[in-house]
């Protein structure tokens, strides 16, 4: 449709040292203004430091229906985790 | 009874935020999508901030015990003293963000150069204010591209727009009464006029624009001489506070 | 798992439906219709107190003024967003409005006509906003959740500015004084009726609220909103418009007059002057912008052109 911009996906981090977090969307022709768009939209109080926009077109996804096979295989190995061994109390702390 | 050099500079650089920032506000719920009436908002807020502040240290330096409110407010017409160009009208989108442009070029490099004044409180508030500007000039600036080199009718009405508003343009630069404010270190020499046409040529030939041919420059902002769009502009601004006099708000 | 028990589960769990999962058809429709019509009610509701900006008595009053309108207009961008990620697109809602075949609220059919009015818009109409969005914060739709997360943070302080505006006045002139007790007036009544119609008229409650898009009836927000706001009115000396405004030892709320619905459904249907022209300064700001619009496309092909 002309005259409708596309739609870019807003990350946005909030100070240095955290990672950038999805804010939500803007529209705009281009990436430049995306970026002025979403300053102007999500760090109005002073809630980032550091912004990008990608063409929401350009999110790949995973997919619903695969959430069974891409997510509960790794239910069951407790052993990635610390606490899966236990360890003498002397030397407990590692 | 003469007023001093540097309480006319500061009221004349009040005055041109707070014009300018009048006319912007004008248009938010009118702008050609959301995301510009956001922009538009943002811009006319950072000018309020600079005009409070400017005509909070004009009430120190006048020394009468006046605020921020009683130069809004309480002068007439023609003791605005800001330049021309931000009084002019709304028009379409195009001269709106032409105006703004030829503005934003201008500001910047006042800002910059302010920022090296010998005087602290108006060094300090360029600090704040070149950053705010250089926001405005980013997105002003884009848009005259996107414009001048868009669709035939963008390019269309960003050159008439350029054509209409290039004789307001020869107000931006140093005011000839400031010389002894220059000479002082108060407002630094920086060439704000040269650095204006530079930046506003190179960014029209990125446009793909004529840079105007016009002669008949309008002068008589700084000096409280107004063309007949800001008398509506200023009752407009005024009327609710006047109606009321003593009122607090 | 079929879709619709994996669907029910996650309602029936009280957590999220996101973007890509599977939904019934009218739970998508119903939420594109709410959100849409939500978001229209934002920005429709900049005009009558963007009219007030140029004419603001004082410069703190202006700022706060622009940025209450810019919050406006960033809460309709939030929302068509949110609305987007159920699959229509901005440009599609914005047709709809503007040929009147999705609403906004029709609290906003109502004029500001003087600056006491920007008060009470702020102080009640953002009040019943409220009242009405924090509950929204847990719809079960992730995406409006999120939205009015973010919306009813900010939505705070334009309630506390329009009474502060109400205060000033109350303390003011006896002429303030009129003009704030005159906005009340005339704000009281439509601020009520924004909760919708009594419980016992409205069709949709039930299933909205089985599916959590609704967490409370018309009449409960209702009844809150009043509970809130009496002992507010009373701090600012003015004098309620509604004489049967009585507090119910027996019921623990206040009791309240019957508004007249037929004026309501009235603004509803939006008959009259004022719709016509929210609606035309809404169409004429998007028809006006196309070419606009257009260039900043045109702009944006060409640079990808050369960059290939």
């Amino acid at each position: 449709m002309t005259g409708s911009w596309p739609m870019w996906e807003v990350f946005v981090r909030a100070r240095r040292g955290v990672d950038h977090v999805h804010f939500g969307s803007v529209h705009a022709a281009d990436g430049e203004t995306a970026l002025q768009a979403a300053r102007d939209l999500f760090t109005r109080r002073q809630e980032g430091v550091s912004i990008w926009v990608v063409r929401s077109s350009d999110v790949v996804a995973s997919d619903p229906d695969d959430e069974a096979e891409l997510f509960e295989p790794a239910e069951g190995k407790d052993y990635r985790f610390p606490t899966h061994y236990e360890l003498p109390p002397e030397v407990d702390h590692m | 009874m003469t007023r001093p050099a540097l309480l006319t500079h500061v009221l004349r650089h009040g005055d041109r935020a707070l014009v300018l920032a009048q006319r912007l506000g004008q248009m938010v719920a009118h702008a050609p999508e959301l995301e510009e009436d956001m922009a538009v908002a943002n811009i006319s807020l950072d000018l309020i901030g600079q005009a409070r502040q400017l005509y909070a240290y004009a009430g120190e330096l006048e020394g009468e015990g006046h605020e921020e409110d009683h130069f809004a407010y309480w002068r007439g017409v023609e003791e605005f003293l800001n330049p021309q160009l931000v009084e002019q009208p709304n028009g379409d989108f195009a001269v709106t963000i032409v105006r703004q442009f030829l503005h934003d070029v201008f500001a910047l490099h006042h800002w910059e150069a302010m920022e090296a004044s010998t005087d602290a409180t108006l060094a300090a508030l360029a600090a704040r204010a070149r950053k705010e500007t250089a926001f405005h000039l980013r997105h002003s600036r884009g848009w005259v591209v996107r414009l001048g080199d868009g669709t035939d009718e963008s390019h269309r009405r960003a050159q008439t727009a350029v054509d209409s508003l290039w004789r307001f343009t020869g107000e931006l630069g140093p005011v000839a009464d400031e010389a002894q404010l220059r000479a002082d270190g108060v407002v630094p020499d920086g060439d704000v006029g040269g650095q204006w046409a530079e930046t506003v040529r190179a960014a029209l030939t990125e446009a793909t624009l004529d840079i105007s041919t016009a002669t008949d420059m309008v002068e008589g902002g700084w000096h409280g001489r107004h063309s007949e769009y800001l008398k509506p502009l200023i009752e407009e601004l005024q009327a609710l506070t006047r109606a009321h006099p003593g009122a607090q708000w | 798992m079929e879709a619709q028990d994996r669907f029910d589960a996650i309602i029936e769990a009280d957590q999220r439906i996101e973007a890509d999962d599977w939904m019934p058809d009218e739970y998508r429709k119903t939420l594109i219709r709410q959100v849409a019509q939500h978001a229209h009610s934002e920005i429709i509701g900049m005009q009558p107190e963007g009219e007030w900006i140029p004419r603001a008595p004082s410069l703190r009053r202006k700022a706060i003024l622009t940025a209450k309108v810019q919050d406006e207009a960033g809460h309709g961008l939030y929302l068509y967003g949110a609305a987007e990620t159920l699959g229509v697109e901005r440009a599609d809602l914005l047709d709809l409005l503007h040929s009147r075949k999705q609403k906004y609220s029709s609290i906003f059919n109502y004029p500001a006509v003087t600056w006491a009015d920007i008060g009470a818009i702020g102080w009640l109409v953002d009040g019943a906003a409220i009242t009405n969005q924090v509950p929204l914060c847990r719809c079960s739709y992730g995406p409006y959740g999120r939205a009015m997360v973010r919306v009813c943070k900010e939505e705070s302080f334009h309630q506390r500015q329009g009474y502060q505006i109400m205060l000033t006045l109350s303390e003011g002139t006896d002429a303030q004084k009129l003009m704030a007790q005159e906005a009340l007036d005339r704000w009281w009544w439509p601020s009520i009726m924004m909760f919708g119609p009594p419980d016992t008229e409205s069709i949709h409650n039930a299933r909205n609220m089985a599916w959590g898009i609704k967490r409370y009836t018309n009449d409960e927000l209702r009844q809150n909103f009043i509970d809130m706001t009496i002992p507010q009115a009373e701090l600012l000396g003015l004098t309620m418009p509604d004489p049967d405004l009585a507090w119910n030892e027996e019921r623990g709320h206040y009791d309240y007059g019957e508004p007249d619905w037929e004026e309501f459904m009235q603004m509803v249907r939006g008959e009259g002057e004022m719709p016509a022209q929210r609606i035309r300064i809404r169409k004429s700001a998007h028809d006006g912008g196309a070419w606009v619009r257009e260039a900043a496309e045109a702009y944006a092909r060409k640079q990808e052109a050369s960059a290939a």
